[in-house]
């Protein structure tokens, strides 16, 4: 707790530089990462990260130091060149792109590890921290690193917010953009550069092997949340920021602790929070949801079979077992019981001696599953040719969707038509 | 005698990925096997706590488990969260391995692994840790055995599961319409990838297995359209990059492990240029389409028509 405070109150200023730092660096990415996420090119990032490793090395092999100015500018190249690589792979030859991408980043970072070695092995002493690129040093970003990589960052930020309607586009309709004249080659060469250039500056807090993390986990988390690319954008840089400051301020209470894996860690877990407890997209809401909808279709079947039952012996209001409810269609018979108790409390059906019974409302429900079905094989049958013998397994399921307007429209081009194409009578 | 130790390991490898990551591409999973080769990490960890050495049999099974974990986890998030494929491998393999380092981190003092030999493995190393019996008999380093039993399991696994292997990956609709499970064999394979990962990982290092996996048989992909013969390429390309590999990084004195993947990238690029298969020198719009191929895609044309 004291720790906590001493963190926030920022009187240190080395800890102002590496929360700024962190802040920015993990925020430029994710907000890069969400337009990739957004193209569905999400594991290029993973790629790029990987190949600007060998760029790193061959710039300090070059210079002999690590000036930050010089590193990105090599990151740069390689990290341009892999995407280049990629692209040329899957165009010329018959290799799809997650072995492209595969490829391109096992072996632009075999290379990679093989520069590192053999620079450690020279025994030039201002290779000390070259490795940190690997795992990330957020923390430790400090002086004319901090600056340079900051300056980066914004420049990134500032990038995207100014062309924000022209990335929309094309991350959800390159035809379109094109059609209306955008020029997509371009704005896409944009995407690609602002990706390399925030791999470049990402793997300073998170390094080469978790970059991937920045670029996606944080979009993937936003996504959740929102259908407005906007604030998926600025949520992602939020969750991304929150996940920098936490992993800063854990290395800053344990120094030990290595920040890259931390602030992924802290992000995974935001996200998978996400994943499941999101409302509308997440994976509880959309099970209830799920489990509702199989409910209400359960529901209307029984009314169904049991308004049938009622047509071929001309008696709707006939007492039922629910052995004569099963000899007609298979309903699981754990759910078929809670379902028929269900339709009780609902007044739908009357329970008496273990027999069940529609009530009026029960009918009158019944009849329009039936309607609906049998109008729905009658205009698959009519309007789109289809075989009638081929109609019943689709209106089987539309049955329980159709909304009023859909009903209305559907008694009105067909005009209340009698029978459907099995001579059934219409219900109305 | 060290050189031969070294090159001997890493070729039993490199066959035991390769003929495995043929199926991967084909599989269009090369990213799955990236993801597995990450996120094998904390359960390699976790059981080296537990079993206090890193070349248990137990060790392999365990960590292959959190192999299959992780595919499952990838399909899980991609139907039921319905998250795009691509950002559920990402999310997956990156939240693992952070785990697994944070878990070094911890356990610094009991774990003897660090987060550089997790990269790119010690293979240097094979000819020190040897296996010795109690009689005091020395029977050569530890590694070649493991490596020796997991390529003897894969190609078993390979050839005795060869139409089914076959059939799953080129038409799952007919495999199982003939009562192959296609998903039994998927999570077999993955289960193969899993082991043979963790096995590895003490030589090559998580991240190096992946292009043992892809680029071999990526390159075999292009001498030929065969599975059979796509095999043998794959093997014999992975001979050759362990060999070559090693002297590389005798050459520059650099990682062993990223030697071999530099020389497996520079035969992809050399057979990438002059395979008559891809199309290098010439223009993607200029290909001449064959009078065969035409009518073919017309055929096709005509198939999904009717299917309408």
């Amino acid at each position: 707790m004291e720790q906590l405070k001493t963190f926030f109150s920022f009187a240190d200023p080395n800890i102002v530089s590496v929360v700024v730092g962190a802040v920015l660096l993990t925020a430029s990415s994710a907000v890069v990462g969400t337009f990739t996420f957004l193209k569905k090119k999400a594991l290029v990032g993973d790629a790029v990260a990987h190949a600007v490793l060998p760029g790193i090395c061959l710039a300090f092999m070059l210079a002999g130091n690590k000036n930050p100015l010089v590193l990105i500018i090599g990151a740069f190249v390689t990290g341009w060149l892999s995407l280049v690589v990629m692209d040329f792979i899957t165009e010329r030859s018959k290799i799809k792109e997650d072995t492209a991408i595969a490829l391109v980043l096992s072996v632009s970072f075999g290379i990679g590890i093989l520069l590192l070695t053999n620079i450690q092995h020279s025994g030039n002493a201002a290779q000390t921290g070259l490795e940190s690129f690997l795992f990330g040093k957020a923390a430790a970003l400090v002086g004319q690193d901090l600056v340079v990589f900051s300056i980066v960052a914004i420049i990134l930020i500032v990038l995207v917010a100014f062309f924000f309607k022209e990335l929309k586009l094309i991350a959800f309709d390159e035809n379109f953009a094109k059609a209306i004249g955008l020029p997509v080659k371009g704005i896409n060469l944009l995407l690609t550069s602002l990706t390399v250039l925030a791999v470049v500056t990402g793997i300073q807090a998170v390094g080469v092997v978790l970059m991937a993390a920045m670029l996606i986990t944080p979009a993937a988390a936003a996504r959740f949340w929102t259908n407005d690319v906007l604030i998926m954008t600025l949520l992602a840089a939020f969750l991304g920021a929150f996940a920098g400051l936490s992993g800063a301020f854990i290395s800053y209470t344990a120094p030990s602790m290595p920040t890259g894996p931390w602030i992924v860690m802290i992000i995974s877990i935001i996200a998978l929070i996400s994943f499941f407890f999101a409302p509308k997209r997440g994976i509880i809401f959309r099970s209830y949801e799920q489990a509702r909808l199989q409910q209400t279709i359960l529901q209307e079947n029984v009314l169904k079979e049991l308004y049938r039952l009622g047509e071929i012996d001309d008696d709707m209001f006939r007492a039922r077992s629910t052995e004569e409810l099963v000899a007609r269609r298979h309903f699981p018979k754990g759910r078929l019981k809670t379902t028929l108790r269900r339709l009780c409390q609902q007044g739908y059906l009357s329970q008496d001696d273990g027999l069940w019974q529609l009530t009026n409302e029960g009918q009158q429900k019944g009849k329009r599953t039936v309607k609906l079905h049998r109008l729905w094989e009658l205009y698959l049958s009519k309007y789109m040719r289809i075989e009638p013998d081929h109609v019943h397994e689709d209106a089987e399921t539309i049955e329980h969707v159709i909304t009023p307007e859909i009903e209305a429209e559907l008694e009105r081009i067909m005009d209340f038509p009698d029978r459907d194409p099995h001579d059934s009578k219409i219900p109305y | 005698m060290d050189a031969f130790y070294i090159i001997l390991t890493a070729s039993l490898f490199s066959i035991s990925c390769g003929l495995l990551g043929c199926f991967l591409i084909l599989r269009k999973m090369a990213m799955v096997g990236d993801a597995i080769s990450h996120a094998v990490l904390p359960g390699i960890v976790i059981a080296f706590l537990l079993t206090g050495t890193r070349d248990s049999f137990d060790m392999i099974v365990g960590a292959a488990l959190l192999g299959i974990f992780t595919t499952f986890l990838i399909e899980f998030f991609h139907k039921r969260a319905r998250l795009q494929t691509d950002a559920a491998i990402g999310v997956t393999f990156t939240w693992l391995f952070a785990l697994g380092v944070i878990l070094i981190s911890v356990y610094a003092g009991q774990v003897d692994l660090d987060q550089e030999c997790v990269l790119y493995g010690e293979i240097a190393y094979v000819p020190i840790d040897l296996w010795i019996t109690e009689s005091g008999q020395i029977l050569g380093p530890k590694a070649i055995y493991i490596a020796l039993i997991m390529l003897i399991i894969n190609i078993l696994f390979i050839v005795l599961g060869y139409r089914h292997l076959h059939l799953t990956t080129f038409d799952p609709a007919f495999a199982a319409s003939i009562g192959i499970s296609v998903s039994l064999w998927h999570y077999l394979l993955m289960g193969a990838v899993s082991m043979t990962t963790v096995a590895a990982f003490d030589s090559v290092g998580a991240i190096l297995v992946v292009a043992l996996f892809v680029v071999p048989p990526a390159t075999a992909y292009l001498l030929t359209d065969k599975l059979k013969p796509m095999l043998l390429f794959t093997a014999l390309l992975s001979v050759a990059v362990s060999v070559l590999g090693y002297y590389l990084a005798v050459l520059l004195d650099g990682s062993i492990a990223g030697a071999i993947v530099t020389v497996a990238g520079i035969i992809f690029a050399l057979v990438f240029i002059f395979s008559p298969q891809t199309r290098v020198f010439t223009s993607k719009k200029s290909i001449q389409i064959s009078s065969d191929e035409t009518s073919m895609i017309l055929f096709n044309h005509n198939i999904t028509q009717g299917n309408d």
